[in-house]
């Protein structure tokens, strides 16, 4: 590991004060690429002391410290209750060791699982900007269908960010000018286009504060993960969805995928397609072949085009009472 | 150099460190306690968990700087007065255990489990009401401790009689 600085963030109100650097977050995924050389702070800030760590109700919304961990918040009453889409999908995710560490900001801006990425012999554009990219032509099981380029097809590993995306989840930020962000956790990472080297929208030394979940979310909820083992495992595709039913239609309806695309991808032209309808299982899969429209395998992924869909539709059949598969 | 002050298994430690040790390394290299294992150092096996503050970690995607004033209880400090922890025995009862390399992670990691079950911690198999403690259940928790010589038939028969349910 490269030598750093070290610093304690005693409150956000002090970013301006301490050097910038990269956040320490629980470190479950920055230790590990700093281990590997792939990530080479000079400053590391440590936030995990910044009074960030509460879950607090407000009227409109409830805010979870970007410092909450994985586990506190997969176990909170409040969660569990309302938001169960939430609690299932960071359960679904590594392991007790793990959440106990990782938190609700180091979730979110954790960095892909590619094979090429941490393998520092190979090609990686997101890595080493312009060296290429060996997961075109190399095992891309893993890899994106949607919002991919041709210098990255990476994925979001993250099974939180999924939910999250599905319940219109928003991230506070602020700025070591003391200004604050809003920006819905749809539109906090990037698509990889040319630069794939960028995971995310945040400025430099810009620090997640808190993660914003509305009020009063669909009542029905679910998050469903496919993977290699059935723990302790990334997802190969997983869905998080939440939607009311109304004398028999559907509102409110989110569909978000996660292991398909550089992002948690929100299935906004399925949504669209069944927002208000009567549930019906054809419905479903034309929706959902619609917003598939566009995706794109490289080889070992072309699965995905086929299990994604047929993942959702198996989930809004179970949430809407059509049961069956 | 960074000044630390931690509690580990009950004694008070003031050492002078690089941050960029992880607590594995200094409890195994610095304070000498060779109990925590070191099987992939990169967050993967479960060799190194520890209990920290009262939840189980990985101590090799810890850093030792970030741990100031924190208490850390290791697999050596499981017994109590000279008495094995009931898990101990379990795992020696039950035969839990082939070349022992990941026993002190299996130890750690599922002492703190039976502590987050009594909690009614939930996990991702765990129904609405109350935790029950299947084999799926200690499995599902027990995911995070890799055992090479596949031992874990008898880990999860020695967690099962410690919690007390004989399904
Ligand atoms: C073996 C293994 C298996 C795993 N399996 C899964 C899985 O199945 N599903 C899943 O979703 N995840 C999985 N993970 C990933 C895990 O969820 C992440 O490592 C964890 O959530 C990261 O959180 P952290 O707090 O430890 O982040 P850190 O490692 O501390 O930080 C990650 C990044 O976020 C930045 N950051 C941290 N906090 C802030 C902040 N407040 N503001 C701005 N930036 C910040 C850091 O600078 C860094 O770039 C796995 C990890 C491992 C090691
Ligand atoms: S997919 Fe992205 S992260 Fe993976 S090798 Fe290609 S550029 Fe690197
Ligand atoms: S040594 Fe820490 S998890 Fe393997
Ligand atoms: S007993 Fe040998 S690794 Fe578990």
């Amino acid at each position: 590991m490269k030598p750093f600085d070290y610093q304690r963030l005693e409150t956000p109100e002090h970013l301006g004060h301490v050097e910038a650097g990269r956040f320490l977050g629980g470190g479950t995924n920055l230790i590990d690429l700093m281990k590997h050389q792939i990530e080479t702070p000079d400053v590391l800030v440590d936030v995990t002391r910044a009074g960030m760590d509460r879950i607090e109700e407000r009227g409109d919304a409830v805010l979870i410290g970007s410092q909450v961990s994985n586990t506190d918040l997969a176990s909170h009453p409040l969660i569990r209750r309302d938001y169960p889409v939430l609690s299932s999908a960071l359960l679904s995710g590594a392991t007790q060791q793990l959440r106990n560490k990782a938190t609700t900001g180091g979730n979110l801006l954790q960095r892909t699982r590619c094979q090429y990425f941490y393998d520092t012999a190979r090609a990686c554009n997101k890595r080493e900007p312009g060296s290429g990219c060996d997961a075109l032509d190399g095992l891309n099981r893993f890899h994106a269908i949607l919002g991919a380029s041709e210098n990255c097809i990476a994925v979001h590993p993250s099974d939180m960010a999924v939910a999250m995306a599905a319940l219109g989840a928003v991230v506070v930020t602020r700025k070591r000018d003391g200004t604050e962000g809003r920006i819905p956790v749809t539109e906090l990472h990037r698509l990889p286009g040319d630069r794939p080297d960028l995971d995310h929208v945040l400025d430099e030394g810009e620090l997640i504060v808190a993660v914003e979940l509305p009020a009063s979310p669909p009542r029905l909820q679910s998050y469903r993960k496919v993977r290699d083992r059935s723990s302790y495992a990334f997802a190969v595709v997983s869905a998080a969805i939440a939607l009311d039913l109304e004398d028999g239609h559907m509102r409110n309806l989110r569909i978000a995928l996660g292991g398909v695309a550089h992002k948690p991808w929100r299935a906004t032209k399925a949504e669209a397609m069944l927002e208000g309808k009567m549930p019906e299982a054809a419905l479903f899969m034309e929706a959902l072949e619609q917003e598939m429209a566009d995706a794109e395998g490289h080889g070992h992924n072309d699965f995905k085009k086929i299990l994604a869909p047929r993942v959702v539709v198996a989930m809004l059949r179970e949430l809407t009472g059509l049961g069956g598969n | 150099m960074y000044p630390l002050m931690l509690t580990v298994n009950g004694t008070v430690h003031d050492v002078e460190i690089d941050p960029r040790r992880s607590l594995l390394d200094l409890v195994r290299e610095t304070l000498g306690l060779k109990g925590p294992k070191k099987g992939c150092d990169h967050g993967q096996c479960g060799a190194c968990t520890m209990i920290v503050n009262g939840r189980r970690i990985n101590s090799c995607l810890s850093l030792a700087v970030t741990h100031e004033g924190d208490t850390v209880i290791t697999v050596e400090g499981l017994s109590e007065a000279g008495e094995l922890h009931p898990l101990q025995q379990a795992f020696i009862d039950k035969d839990a255990l082939q070349c022992g390399f990941c026993t002190p992670g299996q130890l750690c990691s599922a002492a703190a489990l039976v502590d987050e079950i009594r909690e009614g911690l939930p996990s991702v198999v765990t129904g609405e009401v109350g935790v029950a403690m299947t084999n799926e259940e200690i499995r599902e928790r027990m995911s995070g401790n890799l055992c090479r010589c596949g031992a874990y038939n008898n880990i999860v028969e020695a967690i099962r009689t410690v919690s007390g349910d004989k399904r």
